[in-house]
């Protein structure tokens, strides 16, 4: 059976010492996580053991004995083999290095008192191989796919993850640098003197009072929320369709998991929250800049100046439109009379729009102005007004969508149940199938005077329901792609893909082994290295839940209702998911 | 350290070397022929024949930079991207096995996959294009469950080579595997 050693790179050029790590639980091998040099008193280091023991759950013990021979230190070799005595181990190593040369010597020593090894094995073949890590990337590195700690799994986690587990629940371990007067002198990746940046602790210190403040805040606002009169059924029912509420109801979601004073615990949560602060944070610093692009010049009145013209302009436009579809469209020959009375109804409603854009244009700069100002909550925010400015100004062509669609509706149902009274059949509800009935003579008679008028008035609404239908989704799909990149916005884990980028080794996929050079006598020595993980995997693994705006209906779905006349939402926004 | 002249699929030579680094490591690299010149300069020509063709019907300079600047993009993304340079096949009995692609430019792609979940490398057949190959592959398994194979990881994806050479390195891994 072979044992695998992992190594320190900072204990490389350690003084002698004992070797402190933990046996990996079900695998031969052995995690070494620092160096205690001597002269150290062995009642003293068994305490420290112990109290480390119960403060990181990891079960450290005392795995060897670590030599570095320096000129004047010939003596150590049987005092290394006494220390087994006093730190009775199962397995006790005996690791050493020569100035000069790279490789180590290694030997282990079963509690019977036998060489592991058979020392007349050809090449010096031990069945051990050492495998360096560097500690401190080691130590912040997190494998994916993430297991957490606590959660009961099916699976046995992997050697290589209780290795990385070990190290990273180590941490009090290396919280005594050379600085420190203590009993014992240890060597671990921090021992040159404890890391530590001034801002980065005041910001600690800073942030829960903060973050405690906040939370009242927003707890405050969800008072303001909870007041009966904005439950009412209308008053509810308009801010579901605003986007501008949705969004705001979704960052309040966001604040609240943010805010919280506790400490993220678990790997997933300290990204969740990294990464929507982040984004809220660029979010803000986009909206800022582009205040001062509008406001800049003066270009947000010049705006608001061509607002009351544009929706002139498509006011007319409409109204040509329709004088066209009175006329003969595209050659067709309409019925004159349902023409007229349809063309005359929808342009009375023109007319009563262009008299109510008159009346607001005094107001409108104003509102702009103050509207553009809210800008400064985020890009997301300026994106679901502009969307809802949209909504607001194409509503006539959204109520004449309705009204085309359902006159349309009404006539292909008709048309079908007529239909099938022509054939002599009748829809059974309560069977849910078409049967065949019976007629009186009259009903017949009726029946198909009926259809025949149904069918002859056809094209005609057929028509102004197309027209109606296209411009409407041509608004629809403005509106969906404002609300993809907002979406997108919300749900781009930045810090996750910033922290890919910077620091690598932190999020990672897997190790990468190089074997080391090696010289004769001595076992196999491999490099361990962190293998980042892929940026295509850091966007699936990170990316925040969204009240996603995918089309609610496949393309088949969406093209029988367009056929049959139903109304068509689609972009349906699910309500924010909570996890 | 071992080097035969072997060939791939299609008849180019590749050279197959393997180091025992102890009694159970060892390492394989496979290495595919290098960037041909000629084949180099040949598409340059083309595309820039073409090139020159169409700024002489359109007098327009933005055909002869275009085609500049796509001949450098294409080169740079086949060098970086799809000309594999060496593949490596690194076997550590009792800890795993590492895959590594090295490709002209000097970018690696490696992964490694850990003892407990792997099943066994064994060479397979499959129908490739007008032929049947064989190909070197390692069976993943679950820990959880050892009987069911999760997946198959082929090897030696863009080299190819020859059943020979992969008999030569199956028969490496099965010594090493078997301690």
């Amino acid at each position: 059976m072979v044992l695998k050693i992992f190594f320190p790179q900072c204990c490389n050029t350690a003084d002698s010492g004992l070797l402190v790590g933990r046996w990996i639980p079900g695998h031969n091998s052995a995690v070494v996580l620092a160096v205690i040099h001597y002269p150290f008193i062995p009642g003293q280091v068994k305490k420290y053991l112990s109290e480390l023991q119960s403060q990181t759950q990891v079960d450290l013990t005392v795995l060897g004995s670590w030599s570095m021979p320096k000129e004047g230190q010939e003596g150590m070799d049987s005092f290394l083999k006494d220390l087994s005595t006093i730190f009775p181990q199962k397995c006790w190593l005996q690791l050493s290095r020569e100035i000069g040369k790279r490789g180590f010597t290694c030997q282990v020593v079963q509690n019977n008192g036998k060489l592991l090894q058979d020392q007349e094995q050809k090449n010096g073949d031990d069945k051990i191989i050492l495998i360096h890590y560097d500690q401190r990337k080691v130590m912040l590195s997190q494998l994916h796919p993430v297991q957490d700690v606590g959660q009961k799994s099916d699976v046995e986690p992997s050697e290589l993850r209780l290795v990385f587990l070990t190290v990273a629940q180590s941490q009090p371990l290396f919280f005594l640098d050379k600085y420190d007067d203590g009993p014992l002198k240890l060597t671990h990746w921090q021992s040159e003197g404890r890391e530590a940046s001034i801002i980065a602790e005041l910001l600690k210190q800073v942030s829960v009072p903060v973050c405690i403040f906040l939370t009242w805040l927003l707890s405050l606002w969800h008072w303001l929320c909870s007041f009966r009169m904005l439950h009412l059924r209308p008053v509810l029912f308009i801010s579901s369709k605003l986007s501008t509420c949705v969004q705001s109801g979704y960052r309040a979601v966001h604040f609240k998991t943010v805010f919280s004073p506790k400490k993220a615990a678990r790997h997933m949560e300290f990204m969740r929250k990294a990464n929507i602060f982040v984004s809220f944070l660029v979010d803000i610093a986009l909206g800022l800049l582009l205040i001062l692009w509008l406001y800049r010049e003066n270009r947000i009145s010049k705006l608001a100046d061509t607002l009351v013209p544009v929706a002139d302009r498509v006011a007319k436009e409409l109204q040509e439109l329709l004088e066209w579809l009175m006329g003969a469209p595209a050659g067709l020959k309409m019925n004159r009379a349902l023409d007229q009375v349809l063309g005359r109804f929808f342009l009375y409603h023109i007319h009563l729009w262009i008299s109510y854009i008159h009346l607001m244009s005094p107001f409108i700069e104003r509102i702009l102005w103050y509207v553009g100002l809210s800008a400064c909550l985020g890009l997301t925010f300026a994106l679901s007004i502009l969307s809802d400015i949209v909504a607001l100004l194409t509503f006539h062509i959204y109520c004449f969508y309705v009204y085309g669609a359902r006159l349309y509706c009404l006539k292909i149902y008709g048309l079908s149940s007529l239909w099938r009274l022509f054939r002599g059949k009748k829809w059974n509800v309560l069977r849910q199938r078409v049967d065949s009935c019976s007629y009186d003579l009259d009903q017949l008679f009726i029946g198909t005077l009926l259809f025949t008028i149904l069918l002859f008035l056809l094209p005609t609404t057929a028509l102004y329901y197309l027209v109606f239908t296209l411009l409407r989704l041509v608004v629809v799909l403005f509106q969906g792609v404002i609300h993809l990149s907002v979406d997108f916005i919300n749900s781009f884990p930045l810090f996750a893909i910033g922290l890919r980028i910077c620091r690598p080794y932190r999020l990672a996929e897997g190790v990468k082994f190089k074997v080391l050079c090696q010289e004769p006598g001595t076992p196999l020595h491999l490099m361990m290295e962190i293998n980042p993980l892929k940026c295509s995997s850091v966007l699936q693994c990170y990316r925040m839940p969204t009240y996603s705006c995918s089309p609610k209906d496949s393309w088949a779905a969406l093209c029988k209702k367009l056929f049959v006349g139903e109304l068509i939402y689609p972009w349906k926004q699910k309500t924010a998911k909570t996890d | 350290m071992a080097e035969e002249e072997f060939t791939d699929i299609n008849g180019n030579s590749i050279s197959l070397d393997c180091q025992t680094r102890s009694a159970f490591c060892r390492e394989f690299t496979v290495t595919s022929p290098k960037l041909s010149l000629r084949k180099v300069m040949v598409y340059t020509c083309f595309v820039w024949l073409f090139a020159y063709a169409v700024f002489f019907f359109t007098e327009n300079t933005t055909v002869l930079s275009s085609a500049i600047i796509l001949t450098l993009a294409g080169m740079m993304i086949h060098i970086h991207f799809v000309k594999v340079d060496h593949e490596t096949l690194l076997i550590i009995g009792s800890l795993g096995v590492q895959l590594s692609s090295f490709y002209a430019s000097g970018r690696e792609s490696t992964i490694f996959i850990e003892m407990n979940k792997l099943k066994d490398i064994v060479i397979n057949e499959a129908v490739y294009m007008h032929g049947i190959i064989y190909y070197l592959c390692i069976l993943i398994k679950d820990p959880a469950d050892p009987e069911t194979v999760t997946s198959v990881v082929p090897l030696f994806q863009s080299s190819k080579p020859r059943l020979n050479c992969l008999v030569q390195v199956y028969r490496s891994c099965q010594e090493i595997l078997a301690q």
